[in-house]
C-alpha cells in the first residue's frame, strides 16, 4: 500500500503531499527532507527506485518536479512507476500542459485529483478517462 | 461564488507576488501577515469567508509547514455547510490535519453519517474518502452500517469508494467484517473492472496481514488471475497467491500453469516482474516456471533499462538461497553490474555476490570484489570492504580455510586508500591470531609488512589495523624471523601521528620484542662466537637463535634511542610504558656484555628475562560472551535470596566465605597473571628496579578489607552481573601491580569480547527504529482481524446465528456437513492466540477444513484439472492435509 505520495521540486520545497499513515507534523517534515535528499542527486540513468528506511520510494523526474511515492518493500516498483506516469498525464491533460505554476495555485484541485486516484493508500482507479471526466463534473459543482 | 472567486485569486496573487518577493526578502513576514489575516477571517460569521480563510490555510499548512490544528473546531464547521465548494474545502482540511488524538474528532461523526447517507454521490464520496483517513476505532464502529449500505449501492463511484474504506475500518473495528464482508466477497465476481479492481486490492492487502485466513477464497482469486485482461488487477491477485502459495504449498502447483501462461503472453514489463518475483519467492518448487523465471530475469538483467537490471538483480537475490544456480548461470551479469553508475545497482549485485560466497568460492569472489573496490568510490568501496569481512568472518569464519589466504586478504584490505574499516580488519587479525595457531606465522608476516610501511600511518582510519599489527608482532614474536626490523618498524619517527593509546600498544609490542631478543640471547647455550664475527647480524637476516651480541646491542640502542624522548610525553600512559622498557634496559643493559664474557648461563640478568618471558608467556585465548555463565555456580552459595540480614545472623563468621566465593568466581587468568607477577615480585627484590613492587600485597589487603567491609555487596555484584563487572574487577587489581604490561592485551581481550557478542543485537535495534511509526498499530491489530475474519468466512454457529446477515452462503453451499457448535467454544478458549490456534481444532472435529474446501473448489472446476491427473478429491486431500495441520 502506499504510505504517502510527494511533490517536490528541485529546491525541495513540497508542492503536494499527501500522507495515508498517520504521522507526527514533525515526522513529516523530517520525510519530506530526507526524500528530497535521496532523490534530487540522483542521475537521470540511475534506478528511479530508493530504499527509504524500511519502505521503498518509486520516484520520477519531469522538468524540476519530483513525483514521489512511498511503498511497502514488496509493492510493485514498475507498476507504481507507471501509476506516476498515469498521474502526471492526468495533470497534464486537465491543466493542458501542466507546470509547476499550475499545481501551486490549483493545489485543492491537484488534491481532488489524487483523492480520485488513490484512496486510503490504495490505487483505485487506472482509468485516465474516468478520472477526467470525474473531474469535469466535479468543476460543474464549483 | 464570485465574491470568494476574488478573495481566492488575491491570495494566490499575493502569494506569487511574495514568491518573487521572498527570493530578497524571505517569505517570513508575508507568511506570519496572512496567517493573521486567516485567524481573523476564519472565526467569520459568513460561512465562505470561514471557508476560504480555511483553505487558505490548508494550503499554508501544506505547503509551508504552518500548524493548523488550532483550526480543527472551524474545519468541522465548513464541513457542515450546505454547499459542496465549502464542504470540500472543509474535508479537504480535516483530511489534511486531523490525527486520532484530534479533540474535536467526536463531532464529525454525524455530519459524517449525514453525507454518507447523502443522495448526492459525490458527497458521499466525500465523506468516504475522509473516513479513509482519518477513520478511528470509534468511527470506524459507528459507520459501519453506513458503510455496509454503500458497499449495495447501484452507484460504481460510491461502491467503489465504500470497498476502499473497508480496508480501513476493518482494520479499526474488527466486528465490521461479519457485517460487510460478505458484500465485499460478492464483488469479487463482479463484471464491473472499477470495483473488481477495488476489491481486488483489498483483499491484497488483507491477505498481506494474514494468508491463511483468506485460502478459502482461493477459487475467486484464481478465476481473476485466469480471466483478468487488467495488468494492475493481475500483479495484485499474484501477490496474493505469493502470499497463499506459502501456506498451502499444493496452490503452488494449480497457479504455476497460468503464471507461466502470462509470463510468455504479457508485454507489461510491471506484471511480467510480478510474475516472476511470484514464481520465485513462492513457487520456486516449480521447475518448469522457475526456468521461465529464470530466463525472463536474464532479458531483464541484460536490458539497457536500469530500472528493469535492478529487479532482476532482486528477484536474484530472492531466489539464490535456495537455487544457487540461477545466479551462477548470470554471473558474468551480476559481476557487470558491479561497474554500473547506479549505487542500488552495485549494491544488489554486491548482496547477490555475497550470498552465493562458500568455502570454494570465496577466495575467487573476494578476488573480484577486491578489484573492484580498488576501482569504486569510497562509499561502495567500504561496502564492498565490510561484505567480504562479514561474508568471511560469519560463524567464526565458517568459510575460510586457507587462513594465509584470508590474512593476507586482510593486509590487502588495509592497503586500499579509501579503507575506513579499520575496526573490523584489526579486530579480525586479532580474533584470528589467538583463535587459529596455525595462522599465527602467517599473521606476524602480514603485520610485519604492515608496520614497516610508514605510508600507512597517515591514515587514522588505519590506525586500529596498525594497532592490531603491533600487538600481534609483540605477542607472536617468537614466530618473527626478523625482531630487530619489528622493533625498528615500531619505533620509526612516523609513529607520532598515532594515537597515543595505539602508541601505547607500539611500546609495549617493542618490549615483548626486546624480552624476547634478550630471552634467546642469555639463553644460548654456547656463548656466541665473537661479536666481530657476524657482521650481518644487525641487518636481521640472520637467523633467530642467532641473536648476537652486537645485534643485541644495537636492538637496545634503538630502542633505548626511540624512547627516551617519550619518557617526558604527556600522556600517562605513553610515558609509563616508555618508562617501563627504559627500566628495564637500564636494569639489563650492562649483564649484556658481561653475558660474553663470564660464559654463566645461570646470571642474575638471565633469569630477570625469564621472568619477564614469563609474564608474557601467557596466551591469550577468545573468550565468549557467555564464558561467565560456564563457570560453576560454587557449592552452597545463594545467588536469589536477599542477604540482607545475613549479617546480623551469622556476624563476622560470614566474612570469610564471602571473600573465597568471590576468588573463585573470578577469571583464572588473573590468577596465572597475578601467580607469574608474584614470582617475578620475589625474585627482583635485590634488583630493586621496580619500586612499585610492594603494592601488589598492599593492594591486596586493601581489596581484601573491602570486601570484608562490603562482602555482601561484592557477592551480589558478581553473581548477576556477568563477565564485565568481574572484568573490570579484574582490570582493576591489575592496574596495581608493578609490569602494568598485561592490562594491554587484557584490553584488547576485552574489546574482543564485546565485539563478539555485540554486532547482532545492533542489527536488529536498527531495523526496529527506523520503521515508519504506524507499523505496530497495524501488526497488533492482525490477530483479531484474521480471527473476525476466520470467523465471518466459516460462517460460525452461534455467531451466525445472532448475525443477522447471512454473508457467507455462497461458500456455505460448498461447506457440507461441518458441525460448529464446538468450535465456537474452542475458538472463545483460544481468545487471540495466533491464527494456526485458532484453526487447528477444526480440523479434529470437521470433516473440511476452509482450506480444504477451497481447494476442493478449486479442483471441482473442471478445466483446472490437467487431464491424467489424479483428482483431488476430499479423501486424499483430508490426508495430504494433516500433517500441515498438526
Amino acid at each position: 500500500m502506499i504510505r504517502f505520495i510527494l511533490l517536490q521540486n528541485r529546491q525541495g520545497k513540497t508542492r503536494l503531499a499527501k500522507y495515508y499513515v498517520p504521522l507526527e507534523e514533525s515526522e513529516k517534515h523530517k520525510v519530506e527532507y530526507e526524500v528530497h535528499r535521496l532523490v534530487v542527486n540522483r542521475d537521470a540513468k540511475f534506478t528511479n527506485f530508493v530504499e527509504f528506511r524500511t519502505h521503498k520510494v518509486i520516484y520520477r523526474r519531469y522538468a524540476g518536479l519530483f513525483f514521489s511515492v512511498c511503498v511497502d518493500i514488496t509493492d510493485n516498483e514498475l507498476a507504481y512507476l507507471e501509476s506516476i506516469h498515469l498521474f502526471v498525464e492526468i495533470l497534464d491533460h486537465f491543466f493542458s500542459n501542466v507546470c509547476e505554476l499550475d499545481l501551486v495555485f490549483n493545489f485543492h484541485k491537484v488534491y481532488l485529483i489524487l483523492d480520485e486516484f488513490i484512496l486510503a493508500g490504495e490505487l483505485q482507479e487506472t482509468s485516465k478517462r474516468a478520472i477526467i471526466e470525474r473531474m469535469s463534473e466535479l468543476e460543474k459543482l464549483q | 461564488m464570485a465574491s470568494s472567486n476574488s478573495l481566492m485569486d488575491n491570495l494566490f496573487q499575493r502569494s506569487l507576488e511574495d514568491l518573487i518577493k521572498g527570493l530578497r526578502l524571505g517569505e517570513s513576514f508575508f507568511l506570519s501577515k496572512s496567517l493573521e489575516d486567516i485567524r481573523r477571517e476564519i472565526k467569520s460569521t459568513d460561512l465562505s469567508t470561514k471557508s476560504i480563510a480555511l483553505q487558505k490555510l490548508t494550503y499554508l499548512a501544506a505547503l509551508h509547514g504552518v500548524d493548523m490544528s488550532w483550526a480543527a473546531f472551524h474545519a468541522v464547521e465548513v464541513v457542515s455547510s450546505s454547499r459542496f465548494s465549502d464542504k470540500r474545502i472543509g474535508y479537504h482540511a480535516i483530511t489534511q490535519s486531523f490525527n486520532d488524538q484530534t479533540p474535536v474528532l467526536l463531532l464529525i461523526t454525524n455530519q459524517l453519517r449525514k453525507d454518507l447517507n447523502s443522495s448526492n454521490e459525490h458527497e458521499v464520496s466525500l465523506a468516504l474518502e475522509c473516513l479513509s483517513r482519518i477513520g478511528t476505532d470509534d468511527l470506524a464502529r459507528d459507520l459501519t452500517s453506513e458503510v455496509f449500505t454503500l458497499l449495495g449501492s447501484s452507484k460504481a463511484l460510491v461502491k467503489k469508494k465504500a470497498i476502499g474504506v473497508v480496508l480501513r475500518v476493518f482494520d479499526k473495528y474488527h466486528d465490521a467484517v461479519k457485517v460487510c464482508f460478505k458484500r465485499l466477497v460478492e464483488n469479487l465476481e463482479s463484471s464491473d473492472p472499477q470495483i473488481l479492481s477495488a476489491v481486488v486490492g483489498v483483499f491484497c492487502e488483507l491477505t498481506t496481514k494474514d494468508p491463511r485466513s483468506y485460502l478459502p477464497l482461493a477459487p475467486e482469486f484464481y478465476k481473476i488471475l485466469v480471466d483478468s485482461r487488467n495488468n494492475w488487477d493481475l500483479i495484485k491477485v499474484l501477490k496474493i497467491f505469493a502470499k497463499l502459495a506459502l501456506v498451502e504449498p499444493r496452490l503452488a502447483k494449480k497457479v504455476a500453469d497460468p503464471i507461466c501462461e502470462l509470463m510468455r503472453r504479457t508485454v507489461g514489463k510491471s506484471l511480467l516482474f510480478e510474475c516472476i518475483r511470484t514464481v520465485v519467492s513462492s513457487l520456486s518448487d516449480q521447475e518448469t516456471a522457475l526456468k521461465l523465471a529464470v530466463a525472463k530475469i536474464r532479458e531483464f538483467l541484460v536490458d539497457d533499462d536500469r530500472n528493469l537490471k535492478y529487479l532482476g538483480l532482486h528477484a536474484l537475490s530472492i531466489v539464490a538461497p535456495k537455487h544457487l544456480w540461477a545466479v551462477l548461470e548470470n554471473k558474468e551479469a551480476v559481476v557487470k553490474a558491479l561497474s554500473d553508475e547506479d549505487p542500488n545497482v552495485k549494491l544488489e549485485a554486491l548482496h547477490l555476490l555475497m550470498s552465493m560466497v562458500n568455502e570454494d568460492n570465496v577466495s575467487e569472489i573476494s578476488r573480484i570484489l577486491m578489484n573492484y573496490a580498488i576501482k569504486s568510490d569510497p562509499l561502495f568501496c567500504n561496502e564492498i570492504i565490510a561484505s567480504i569481512l562479514l561474508a568471511c568472518s560469519r560463524n567464526s569464519y565458517e568459510i575460510i580455510v586457507d587462513f594465509d589466504w584470508y590474512l593476507s586478504l586482510l593486509g590487502e584490505m588495509a592497503r586500499i586508500p579509501h579503507c575506513q574499516r579499520g575496526q573490523e580488519i584489526g579486530h579480525q587479525l586479532i580474533d584470528i591470531g589467538t583463535r587459529v595457531k596455525d595462522a599465527r606465522l602467517e599473521l606476524v608476516r602480514v603485520s610485519r609488512a604492515l608496520l614497516i610501511d610508514p605510508a600507512l600511518l597517515g591514515n587514522q582510519f588505519l590506525h586500529p589495523i596498525l594497532s592490531a599489527a603491533a600487538w600481534a608482532s609483540g605477542e607472536f614474536v617468537e614466530f618473527s624471523k626478523t625482531p630487530y626490523e619489528i622493533a625498528e618498524a615500531l619505533l620509526q619517527p612516523r609513529t607520532s601521528l598515532l594515537a597515543p593509546s595505539v602508541r601505547a600498544i607500539y611500546i609495549h609490542s617493542t618490549f615483548k620484542v626486546l624480552v624476547f631478543s634478550l630471552g634467546v640471547y642469555f639463553s644460548a647455550q654456547e656463548p656466541t662466537s665473537s661479536p666481530l664475527f657476524e657482521e650481518s647480524a644487525s641487518s636481521g637476516s640472520s637467523p633467530v637463535n642467532g641473536i648476537t651480541y652486537k645485534s643485541i646491542s644495537s636492538l637496545v640502542n634503538i630502542i633505548e634511542l626511540g624512547l627516551c624522548s617519550l619518557s617526558g610525553t604527556l600522556d600517562v600512559e605513553v610515558q609509563e610504558r616508555a618508562k617501563n622498557v627504559l627500566g628495564f634496559i637500564g636494569m639489563i643493559k650492562h649483564k649484556i656484555a658481561e653475558k660474553v664474557t663470564t660464559q654463566e648461563s645461570e646470571t642474575e640478568a638471565s633469569r630477570a628475562v625469564a621472568f619477564m618471558e614469563d609474564v608474557f608467556s601467557e596466551e591469550l585465548g577468545p573468550v565468549t560472551s557467555t564464558a561467565q555463565e560456564k563457570v560453576p555456580l560454587p557449592h552452597g552459595l545463594e545467588l536469589k535470596e536477599s542477604l540482607e540480614d545475613l549479617q546480623e545472623i551469622c556476624g563476622e563468621f560470614l566474612k570469610p566465605v564471602v571473600d573465597s566465593n568471590s576468588n573463585s568466581n573470578s577469571f583464572s587468568s588473573s590468577e596465572n597473571i597475578s601467580f607469574s607477577v608474584a614470582k617475578l615480585r620475589i625474585s627482583d627484590q635485590e634488583e630493586a628496579s621496580s619500586s612499585s613492587s610492594s603494592h601488589p600485597p598492599e593492594s591486596a589487603s586493601l581489596l581484601a578489607e573491602h570486601r570484608k567491609r562490603h562482602g555482601l555487596y561484592y557477592l551480589s555484584s558478581q553473581k548477576s552481573d556477568d563477565h564485565n563487572d568481574s572484568n573490570g574487577d579484574n582490570n582493576n587489581t591489575l592496574n596495581e601491580y608493578p609490569p602494568a604490561n598485561e592490562i594491554s592485551a587484557d584490553s584488547f581481550n576485552n574489546k574482543k569480547k564485546r565485539n563478539q557478542s555485540k554486532p547482532r543485537p545492533v542489527v536488529v535495534k536498527l531495523d526496529e527504529g527506523d520503521e515508519l511509526k504506524t507499523k505496530p498499530n497495524v501488526s497488533s491489530n492482525d490477530e483479531p482481524l484474521s480471527l473476525a475474519i476466520q470467523t465471518a468466512l466459516m460462517g460460525k454457529g452461534k455467531e451466525k446465528e445472532r448475525e443477522k446477515y447471512n454473508h457467507e452462503r455462497d461458500l456455505d453451499s460448498r461447506i457440507k456437513g461441518r458441525s460448529s457448535g464446538r468450535e465456537n467454544k474452542t475458538k472463545k478458549k483460544n481468545g487471540e492466540k495466533s491464527t494456526l490456534h485458532s484453526t487447528k481444532p477444526m480440523v479434529e472435529k470437521t470433516t473440511l477444513s476452509p482450506l480444504h474446501m477451497g481447494l476442493a473448489a478449486l479442483a471441482s472446476m473442471s478445466r483446472l484439472l490437467p487431464p491424467g491427473q489424479e483428482s483431488l478429491g476430499e479423501p486424499s486431500l483430508e490426508q495430504k492435509g494433516k500433517p500441515m495441520w498438526s
